[in-house]
């Protein structure tokens, strides 16, 4: 075989290197794994995230049911508006507002998001009902009474079936059929409450729409043949500079979901990074013990008249040439996971996603397992150049372990950094991004110290009379303990997996214990002018009814910030929602409870002058907003000019009513408004009230906390689940690091137990002195992973989401149980053969 | 065969190296001349210093204090690098332990050295060798394939490959039986003389030693006597001290 490797026109080095690599993969196999489960965590999480994303952009007009869409709060498009776009395409209207279903027949109640839809809807897209029927027949009006069709879990919480009554307002509507696919549900983003979808000629029926009732008008526009749709949006913001309603077209169709995909992906894709920098470990420790057993090779070459930096290209391309097969594998098995997911669950996919090849996230997670493969390896690469010629002489002189020179320091230093460049580069979230990684590398040179300081620790406490004892103490300091590898790499898995189930576990009791204590039991909204003595009246004298506060309500939008229009202000990032579409407006006499005013003043109670706002601190610095300056609000379709006052210090936690604007009470109080009211009540209590307050103003809208804290919860419950299962790969690759570094250990322990032997131990002091080791460094690799892991979500919950923190003990249990766990199962899993093993075959060899 | 000039100048060689028990010294005071063809045996009892000359020679080692010039080149000084180009272009070593490549045939493991000297012939050179050292036949073996001597004959013909000026062989047939070692001999030997290569060899065997023109009794890290041996170089005048 005059093979491919003498060919004088391949270079040198890659002629030795493949060479070098005819053993095949055999010592490598921990290195394998730890690339494969890393690039293909990186490449599964970026694969799915733009399965979605390329989903929902070639989806965009199912998504939208529409080329475009127009939104409008409270208010239908003027004829101008609606002559220019029917000019232009095909126009289909559509509202929804949310309100209390009530059935009959169960007498059950709950919120229900409520949908009105002409004819036309969808233009694009299926909507697809269970019995199969055509939308219109569904929803037509027959011997008197409307049809609605629900989504199944409202069915489920009302138990109502088909030919059942949901009463949404005043309206009775017979239940036609189930919707089993709703084509532009992952538009309408995250939802209080469950579908009801009627006719657009039965709202009035229900009496739902009323004067400042929150009712989201909805245009969906199918463009004429002809007409593009860049050139359509841009005659369109030229034609109506101020209208005011949200835009949303085919490509940028459901940007809730596109954000959350964004957010979750890109933070998958950090976990994935740690899981790969994890096995990046286990990866250097193969090589470190790869290069040891070539050692005779290497110094034989620089005999051969190699220098060393052919030595270094040499065995730096061999375990590159390695790190790509691994990370092929990575690709093929990351690119399949989101196939594999869909074939599971692909019903449970919020949006159509497109399965397929996706290069970006190959390329990235090909680009971190290449670049975290010479992070971990320029090292023991560096250190193997150096190997003297001489060793092949003096091979009694223990091989040196000496620092490499400073280009191979330098070169892991770059490609660290390289890491940490990509992943803040290629990261739509940087400051998280940065933070993460920051918080890593804190986490890696901890847990380095903590293993350095574990043995030298195990080499000052005092030795156990037992020698088994004393072995398992010795075999955590002895040259080439495993000890710092496993607190580092298994350390490091546990530290994230500690962090995210303590922050997860603290937002659950914030979301399911905590905050159902604190939060009043409904909001309502919607509350007429003319019914609000009666809803103030009816609400007081319902027995346990405590604290009805209520607010007038309005809804307006900033159009003018110190004179400049709104859309060509620069705000700060995090104030920036306070510009979006209306905003939620209301005016007080007496500063808000809870409020404080950190500058200017508050209006006296009978202040009848110009216009004039108190705003939140906080979002005025945001937009650059101080006393004294102007802000013009649009409210009602009338443009009106205040000024500053004040400014208030709003807790945006608290489940009071907080706006970031409120006026003065002269300038609106003479505009139409509704209220909204919240009040506090419990078991039979609140029961009563919902039932008594829903029937008596069946236009008012209910919002019942413990429903939505219900929705939160699930919505986390989900996102929880992505995450641990994310956290788990890198605890995987922890275990791999210690599986790799068990082994290495495997002839120690050969020895160790050949000689135990031979001192009359039994297999039973063996294995003692072996269960000891591995437990000792499991329960202390558990105890740093979860000091860190707690100190880090301690700092998330404290600090970044300002909770109450609170360490769980199943969690630190579970933490310190997995690291035992493992470690014990690895351990003893090597020691298994080597106490079988006959003491003389061991020391003749030896 | 030998000219009388001298390839191989050491003055004043010391090494001494550290351990944990305090300094070690490993050759003590050597002063030494190699004329070019020379054929030279080292001889000595374990520890004496011998294998460590041959390595100070060769630029596997560096020294303490003195010089040693080879070829023209004082090798005190250079850096692993310039020391491992030296080699390439102008030394062969054969070593007791073969110390061939496992993962490459014997035919690669000949074409090394021509390799990295950037030989675009390497491998027709490699088969020549293997050819002159009888394994024309064994070319796609790999070293856990051959016998013991035919391993130490593929490391002749790897060390022979580059056609060095100065070929060091320890104890080369330290690991062989007796007669697979007479026959390595008797080859390193011909290609010695039909190569005109300085040969430098190290060996506990006297006899062996005797086959060289000069044999060097060393103890202690010192050269302790310096004779004429009845071998092949014999007629050439022994120069060391």
């Amino acid at each position: 075989m005059r093979a491919w490797s003498h060919s004088p026109r391949l270079p040198v080095i890659l002629r030795l290197a493949l060479r070098e690599l005819r053993e095949g993969v055999r010592g490598f196999r921990i290195f394998l794994a730890c690339l494969i489960l890393g690039v293909a965590a990186i490449a599964g999480v970026g694969s799915l995230a733009s399965a979605l994303i390329a989903g929902m952009t070639e989806e965009g007009q199912a998504l939208l049911a529409g080329d475009a869409e127009l939104r409008l709060l409270q208010r239908e498009i003027d004829d101008t508006a609606r002559a220019w776009l029917e000019a232009r395409g095909t126009v289909s209207q559509s509202l929804r507002l949310r309100t209390n279903g009530f059935a009959p027949q169960s007498g059950e109640r709950t919120l229900v998001e409520m949908r009105a839809v002409d004819g036309l809807y969808p233009f694009y897209g299926e909507l697809r009902l269970r019995p199969a029927m055509r939308l219109a027949d569904a929803l037509a009006r027959r011997d008197g009474r409307w049809g609605v069709v629900v989504d199944p879990a409202l069915a489920e919480r009302l138990s109502i079936g088909i030919g059942d009554t949901l009463r949404l307002g005043k309206a009775d509507f017979e239940v036609r059929a189930r919707i089993a696919h709703e084509p532009d549900r992952a538009n309408l983003g995250f939802q209080l409450g469950p579908s009801a979808i009627v006719a657009w000629e039965a709202v009035p029926a229900t009496g739902l729409v009323t004067f400042g009732s929150l009712t989201n008008y909805h245009y969906k526009i199918r463009l004429d043949d002809g007409v593009a749709l860049s050139d359509w949006q841009a005659d369109l913001k030229a034609a109506f500079p101020e209208a005011g309603w949200r835009i949303r077209t085919r490509d940028t169709a459901a940007p809730g979901i596109r954000a959350f995909v964004d957010r979750m992906g890109t933070f998958l894709l950090l976990v994935g990074l740690t899981a790969l920098t994890v096995g990046g470990v286990g990866v250097g420790n193969a090589v470190r013990a790869y290069l040891d057993r070539r050692t005779d090779t290497i110094a034989t070459l620089k005999i051969l008249g190699a220098p060393g930096s052919t030595v270094f290209a040499v065995y730096l391309l061999a375990v590159m040439l390695l790190a790509l097969l691994a990370v092929a594998i990575g690709l093929a098995a990351g690119a399949a996971l989101p196939g594999v997911l869909a074939a599971l669950w692909g019903d449970a996919l919020p949006v159509p996603a497109r399965f397929g090849i996706h290069a970006e996230p190959l390329a990235v997670a090909t680009l971190y397992g290449l670049l975290i493969t010479v992070v971990f390896t320029a090292w023991p690469l560096g250190q193997a150049r150096d190997v003297p010629a001489a060793r092949l002489f003096r091979k009694m002189v223990a091989p040196t372990r000496h620092r490499p020179r400073p280009a191979y320091v330098v070169l892991a230093a770059a490609a660290s950094g390289l890491v940490v460049a990509a992943a803040i580069a290629l990261s739509d979230q940087r400051a998280l991004t940065a933070g993460f990684a920051v918080a890593a590398m804190l986490a890696l040179a901890l847990l380095r110290a903590a293993g350095w300081a574990l043995e030298r620790l195990a080499a000052r406490v005092p030795r156990p009379r037992h020698p088994g004892l004393r072995m398992a103490i010795a075999n955590l300091h002895r040259p080439g303990a495993a000890t710092g590898p496993v607190v580092v790499s298994l350390g490091l898995g546990l530290t994230l997996f500690a962090a995210l189930a303590l922050v997860e576990g603290n937002m659950n009791r914030e979301v399911a214990e905590r905050l159902p204590d604190r939060a009043p039991a409904f909001f309502f909204v919607d509350i007429q002018p003319d019914q609000y003595a009666d809803f103030v009246a009816t609400a007081q004298a319902i027995p346990g009814v405590r604290n009805l506060v209520t607010v007038p309500s309005l809804r307006g939008r900033i159009t003018h910030v110190k004179g400049v229009p709104a859309d060509e202000v620069t705000p700060d990032p995090g104030s920036a929602w306070v510009l979006h579409g209306d905003r939620g407006l209301s005016y007080a006499r007496e500063i808000p409870e809870g409020n404080a005013l950190l500058a200017g003043e508050w209006w006296p109670p009978d202040y009848d002058g110009p216009p004039l706002v108190s705003f939140s601190a906080e979002e005025a610095h945001g937009l650059g907003l101080d006393v004294g300056d102007e802000i013009t609000v649009s409210v009602l379709g009338r443009s009106i000019t205040a000024t500053v006052a004040s400014l208030r210090d709003v807790e945006w936690g608290t489940f009071g009513f907080n706006f970031v604007i409120l006026f003065d009470p002269h300038t609106l109080a003479a505009a139409p408004h509704g209220h909204m009211a919240t009040l506090e009540a419990e078991g039979e209590a609140e029961r009563r009230a919902y039932r008594t307050l829903t029937d008596r103003f069946p236009n008012v809208t209910a919002v019942r906390m413990r429903e939505v804290l219900a929705s939160v919860n699930s919505l986390l419950d989900q996102i929880g689940t992505a995450v641990r299962a994310t956290a788990i790969v890198t605890i995987l690759a922890g275990i791999l690091v210690l599986a790799g570094a068990m082994s290495a250990g495997y002839h120690h322990r050969l020895y160790d137990a050949a000689i135990m032997k031979v001192l009359g131990a039994v297999r039973r002091d063996v294995l003692t002195s072996f269960a000891v080791e591995c437990a000792v460094l499991g329960l202390l690799t558990g105890i740093v992973g979860l000091v860190l892991g707690g100190l880090a979500g301690w700092i998330v919950v404290k600090e970044v989401m300002e909770l109450d923190f609170m360490l769980f003990p199943g969690t630190m249990a579970l933490t310190v149980g997995l690291s035992v766990s493992a470690t014990l199962a690895f351990g003893l899993l090597g020691t298994w053969t080597a106490l079988a093993v006959r003491p003389a075959a061991v020391l003749r060899t030896a | 065969m030998a000219n009388g000039e001298a390839i191989i100048n050491l003055e004043g060689v010391e090494l001494t190296l550290a351990s944990g028990a305090g300094p070690v010294h490993i050759l003590r005071g050597i002063d030494l001349s190699v004329a070019r063809g020379e054929a030279l045996g080292i001889v000595g009892p374990s520890g004496s210093g011998k294998s460590t000359l041959m390595a100070v020679m060769s630029g596997i080692e560096q020294v303490s204090a003195g010089r040693v010039i080879v070829d023209g080149l004082d090798l005190a000084g250079e850096d692993e690098d310039r020391l491992a180009l030296h080699r390439r272009e102008r030394i062969g070593i054969v070593l007791q332990s073969f110390h061939l490549i496992p993962t490459m045939t014997a035919l690669e493991n000949v074409a090394v050295p021509l390799e990295l000297a950037g030989r675009r012939d390497a491998f027709a050179r490699a088969e020549e060798e293997l050819a002159a050292v009888g394994l024309a036949h064994r070319l796609e073996h790999y070293p856990a394939q051959l016998s013991g001597g035919e391993q130490q004959r593929v490391a002749l013909a790897r060390a022979l490959a580059p056609d060095p000026v100065l070929l060091f062989a320890d104890e080369p047939t330290g690991n062989l039986d007796h007669a697979t070692g007479a026959t390595i001999i008797d080859l390193m030997f011909a290609l010695h003389r039909e190569r005109e290569t300085t040969l430098v060899l190290v060996t506990h065997d006297p006899a062996l030693a005797a086959r060289c023109g000069r044999i060097l009794h060393m103890c202690d890290g010192r050269i302790m006597r310096a004779e004429a041996a009845a071998g092949t170089a014999a007629r050439q005048k022994a120069t060391a001290p």
